[in-house]
Order: structure tokens, then sequence, then C-alpha cells
């Protein structure tokens, strides 16, 4: 659904685990943004219906890009920058901020 | 605990012209900024594109680039700016928390200057919360933050400046939105009656953008479909298709990305839990904190400036981030009252110019009444999954107000603290008890404003 604009000789790339699968990224990407140009379009389910939700409106305020990384869940992933090595999950369920 | 003379949150237009001119005059100044570079909003990750993609630059237009020159002006400047760090408390005692890199941090001000800027105004339509739908402003993030692109051909729908440049924007990088589904009702003539205001110098540089934009947009050949209403966005795990009736029937135009904007509204969630007073406006149609000529809210030592004050657009937020600066330097002991006086006189002059354009703004792009007052199926709080028929039942048994629908209903509960739906439940209980917006209120707001971990919390170092 989405892609990189230009060739982008300079940048440096980062790969990071989504799901178990390798994902690349370009340094500087928000973990959301890598997401989206490697064709994520689930990001959580919500706790209520278990609906699938993805990035709404990436500047930190829906919630809806929340993911869980390093077994850490309630990450926004439009608010991070992907970092090499990180194991990324959908996150299923959890809810509140603590 | 660190000290400082100004806490400045939020690394906007408003915020980077604040800090700056309060360092300039030798005031200690700390800049938190959640985001990982400074520019706020609008000139969004303009740093990196300016070194890795001058090309993408240009494309973004010129009102884009006026950003450097800001940001430029901060890094020279003593001012301590600390990226990535999102502001999840702040006290009445000016204890100002923060979560940097996983950590939690808190510094004490003497005085607290909120530029938290606005948010897109909530679109609670049918169909919503479906993967590919996004807002237009995040779609011009992918932009400008990562050079990412839609593969496929957006449907825009909405109305308002923001609308129109993504649109243009989008031509510009190669891809033509499938169709845009124009929600303005409004009748061009009653909006034109604010036309001399705004025809000042620099109204008429507004206007000329707007209509280049606009001419732009009916050039590219993209169906523009106007007076759209009833709008259902269709999809089973992700957006399928859209629904709505316009001027030339109903329709249906197949879709696998959805981009909403029905304009912006200021971000309430900081001055709120520190319990400022706000008003509702009537013009722009959302709450806004009360703020006297300088910024200063009903909290002493708390200032606000840029959108998170009223939505004036970006030059009049750097204008007004002065203002407040000017301020609270007076406020240290820093200038005089005089100085400050004849310095913020310069930035009135030039915000005012800046301002005279949103009253036809504000005339011409009015939200319309079905995000307003969604259908009974709407889903307004994305994150427990509350119809607005849910509430409409609540309120119709006795429940008095926002707070109390949190208790029945878990709306405003969620990981979003209600930042998408508080302005519709609002809206909700105004219309469903006769009642004014001032009079419903608006839900209480309670730290920590963004998430924290369990090991965060645990390793706060209060004392420090
Ligand atoms: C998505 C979006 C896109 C926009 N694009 C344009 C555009 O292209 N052109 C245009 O003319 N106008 C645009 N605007 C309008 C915009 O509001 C500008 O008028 C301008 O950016 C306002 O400046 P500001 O300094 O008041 O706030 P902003 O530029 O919004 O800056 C506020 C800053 O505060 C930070 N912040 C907020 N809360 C916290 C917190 N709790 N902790 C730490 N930091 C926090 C944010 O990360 C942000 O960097 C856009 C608005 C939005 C919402
Ligand atoms: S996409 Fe909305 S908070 Fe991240």
């Amino acid at each position: 659904m989405f892609e990189r604009l230009t060739a982008q000789g300079k940048s440096v790339s980062v790969s990071f685990t989504f799901e178990g699968e390798a994902v690349e990224a370009r340094e500087g990407d928000t973990l959301a943004a890598a997401l989206l140009a490697a064709g994520v379009t689930s990001f959580r389910e919500t706790p209520v219906s278990g609906a699938a939700r993805a990035p709404y409106c990436m500047m930190g305020v829906c919630f809806d890009c929340l993911v869980e990384i390093d077994g850490v869940p309630n990450r926004q992933a439009c608010m991070l920058l992907v970092a090499e090595g990180m194991a990324v999950r959908i996150q299923r369920g959890a809810r509140g901020l603590g | 605990m660190e000290i400082f003379d100004v806490a400045v949150v939020g690394s906007g237009p408003a915020g980077m012209a604040a800090a700056t001119t309060l360092a300039r005059h030798g005031a200690h100044v700390v800049l938190l900024d959640e985001q990982p570079a400074p520019g706020g909003q609008i000139y969004r990750g303009i740093e990196t594109l300016s070194k890795r993609d001058p090309a993408l630059l240009a494309l973004l237009g010129p009102d884009y680039a006026r950003g450097l020159d800001l940001i430029h002006d901060l890094r020279a400047s003593e001012a301590d700016y600390r990226p990535g760090s999102a502001v999840w408390q702040v006290t009445p005692e000016k204890q100002v928390w923060y979560s940097r890199a996983g950590v939690s941090q808190g510094v004490a001000a003497k005085i607290v200057l909120l530029a938290t800027g606005a948010l897109e105004r909530p679109v609670p339509l049918s169909g919503w919360t479906l993967p590919g739908v996004m807002t237009a402003g995040a779609l011009q993030i992918l932009l400008k933050s990562a050079g990412v692109k839609a593969t496929e051909p957006p449907v825009l729908i909405g109305a308002g400046p923001l609308l129109l440049l993504l649109a243009k924007q989008y031509i510009d990088a190669g891809i033509r939105p499938a169709a845009v589904l124009d929600t303005a009702r409004v009748s061009k003539f009653s909006a034109l009656r604010h036309l001399p205001r705004a025809l000042g110098a620099t109204g008429r540089k507004y206007l000329a953008k707007g209509l280049s934009l606009m001419t732009a947009l009916r050039r590219s050949g993209v169906p523009i479909y106007r007076g759209v209403r009833d709008v259902v966005i269709e999809g089973e795990e992700r957006v399928e298709a859209v629904r709505f009736v316009s001027a030339q029937g109903p329709q249906r135009l197949a879709a696998r990305l959805v981009a909403l904007h029905e304009g912006i509204v200021p971000s309430q969630q900081i001055a709120r839990s520190l319990r400022c007073d706000f008003i509702w406006d009537k013009s722009q149609h959302s709450f806004r904190p009360v703020v006297d000529s300088w910024g200063g809210s009903s909290m002493p030592g708390v200032l606000i400036a840029g959108d998170g004050a009223r939505i004036g657009g970006a030059v009049a937020a750097e204008h007004g981030g002065r203002i407040a600066a000017f301020e609270a330097l007076q406020q240290l002991g820093k200038i005089g009252e005089g100085e400050r006086d004849e310095a913020a006189f310069a930035e009135r002059r030039a915000q005012q110019g800046h301002l005279a354009i949103r009253p036809l703004l504000d005339a011409l792009y009015p939200p319309p009444p079905a995000i307003l007052n969604p259908h009974d199926d709407v889903i307004i709080c994305r994150c427990e999954e509350v119809r607005a028929g849910e509430l409409r039942a609540v309120i119709a048994l006795g429940c008095q107000g926002p707070n109390q629908a949190k208790s029945f209903l878990r709306c405003g509960m969620g990981p979003c603290q209600g930042r998408l739906c508080g302005p519709t439940v609002t809206e909700i209980f105004a219309e469903a008890q006769g009642r004014s917006e001032d009079d419903v209120g608006y839900y209480r707001i309670r730290p920590p404003l963004k998430p924290l971990t369990v090991r965060e919390f645990a390793e706060i170092d209060i004392d420090g």
C-alpha cells in the first residue's frame, strides 16, 4: 500500500523483525513508517472486539499504532525510531497505559 | 531536579521561536518535544529532508522550507533542546515530567510555556477505524518524515486548506488521488462577507495560495465530488470501498486507502490536566484555552502559544511564541514592561496580518454536522469501541456529562485518553440535552498523558 519515494542512495539500512519476519528499514524512519512501507496492515487488535487496527494519525494522538517491542507492550510505533534488531509484535488486547 | 527559568513544551514554530527568544535574552530554557527532530507539525522532518532529499523539499513547497531558518536559530541559541521527550505530566508546581528513551525524568521551571500545537479534528464516520483509513495529516507525515507515499491512489474525504495541500503534494509526488470528496456545504457567498478583512496584503497571499491549490487540483483531472454527505467507509478487515451521496446522487468508489480531514483543533491535554480554563470557540467549533493577549492562561506561570492557544497557522504561531516569550522574560525580571511592550508590538502587527485570513477559512470550512453528531451506529471512541447510539442511550437514562459517561461506557478511558472522542462526546451531550458546549464541558484529563512502561513507573526518581 506504501512505497519509498526516491532511490535514497545515501541512507543507512536497519533490520528488525515483525512477527518473526525480517524487515528492512531506513535509519531515521519511525517504526510505523517502516512497517507501513513494508506492507504491514495490522498493528494491533482491540481489547473489545479484537478488530485489527493500523496507524490513523501518525502523530501520537490515536494510539492505533501500539505494538509490542522486545516483549514490552504499549509502544507507540509512530513516535519511535526503528532500531537494529528490534523484535516487534502485534499488540493483542492489552488495555490502559501502565 | 534540574531547575530552569522556563520549560517550553513543543518545538513547532511557536515553541522554537519562544525558546530561541528566551535564550537570546539570557533565560535558562529547556525545550521538550516528543518528536525526534525540531519542526512541529508543519516543518516536520525538514532538517533530514534538506540534507537527504532536496528534491522532495522543493516539492513540499516554499512555506515548508521557512522552517529551516527557525531551526537554525534554535540550534545556534543556548536553549537546551531535548528531542524524543514526551511530556506526560506538568504539575501545578511546574515540575515537568517527561519520558525519553524509555526513562522518565523531571525538570522544575519557574514558568511553563505550552506550545503543543493542534491535532486534526476527529472525523467519526462509519468505518473510520478500518486499517487503510488515515488522516490527511498522517499521509503528509509519511511523505515528510520518511519519504513514503501510497502506492494506491487515496480517496480524500473532507474539506479545508490542509486537504487541498495534501492533494497538491501528492500530485507533485507523482500519485494522483483517486478522488476528492468535498464535504464543504457553505454557500461561498456567506463566506465572502469576510473577504474585505482577509484582503490585507498578507491575507491576499493566503488567498492566492489557496486558489492556486484549487486550480492545480482541477487541472490534474482528479475527480472532485461536491456537496458530499452520508459517507460510509466499507470493508471487512480493511477498507474496500466508500459509499456517499454527492450533488450528482448516490455513489460508490472502490478504495484501498482513505484520507480524512475536517480541519484542526487545539491540543488540550496538558492545559486540561492543569485545570486551565477553557472556552468554546463558536467560529472554530472547538474548545480553546482562555488566554490573555500575552498567552497567559488562567494558571499563573503557565503560558500558551501557537495553534494550541487558537488555530492561526504556522507563521502566526511563530509570532505568538515570541510574544509569550517576552511576557515570560518580563515575569522573570529579565526585561522591563516597556521593553516587553515594545518588542511585542512588531510581533503583534505581523501576527495580525496572518490571522486576518482565519475568519474566512472558518466560515468556508465549518465541520459537517454528520461528524459532530454521528449516526447511532458510528464508533465515536476508537479505543473502547463505543458507538454514538450507546452514548445517547445512557444520556436518555440520565447520564449527566462526559465524566460520568466514562464510568458508564469506558469511553475516553482507553490509551488515547479521549483525544479522539472528547470533542464528539461533548457535542452529543450538547445536542441531546440542549445545553451549550461550555456548559457540558469536557473530560477531566489526568496524567500520565503519554504511555509509560511499568518499569518506567517503578524507576521514576522522584527526588532526583
Ligand atoms: C498533522 C498536521 C499537519 C500539518 N501540516 C501543515 C502544513 O503542511 N502547512 C501548514 O501551514 N500548516 C500545517 N498544519 C497546521 C499546524 O498546526 C501549523 O499551524 C503549525 O505547525 C502550528 O505550530 P505550533 O508551534 O503551534 O504547533 P506544532 O507545529 O503542532 O508543534 C507542536 C509540537 O509539540 C509537540 N508535543 C505535543 N504534545 C507534546 C507532549 N505531551 N510532549 C512533548 N511534545 C509534545 C509535538 O510533537 C509538536 O512537535 C498541520 C497540522 C497538523 C495537525
Ligand atoms: S498512529 Fe496515531 S498514535 Fe501512532
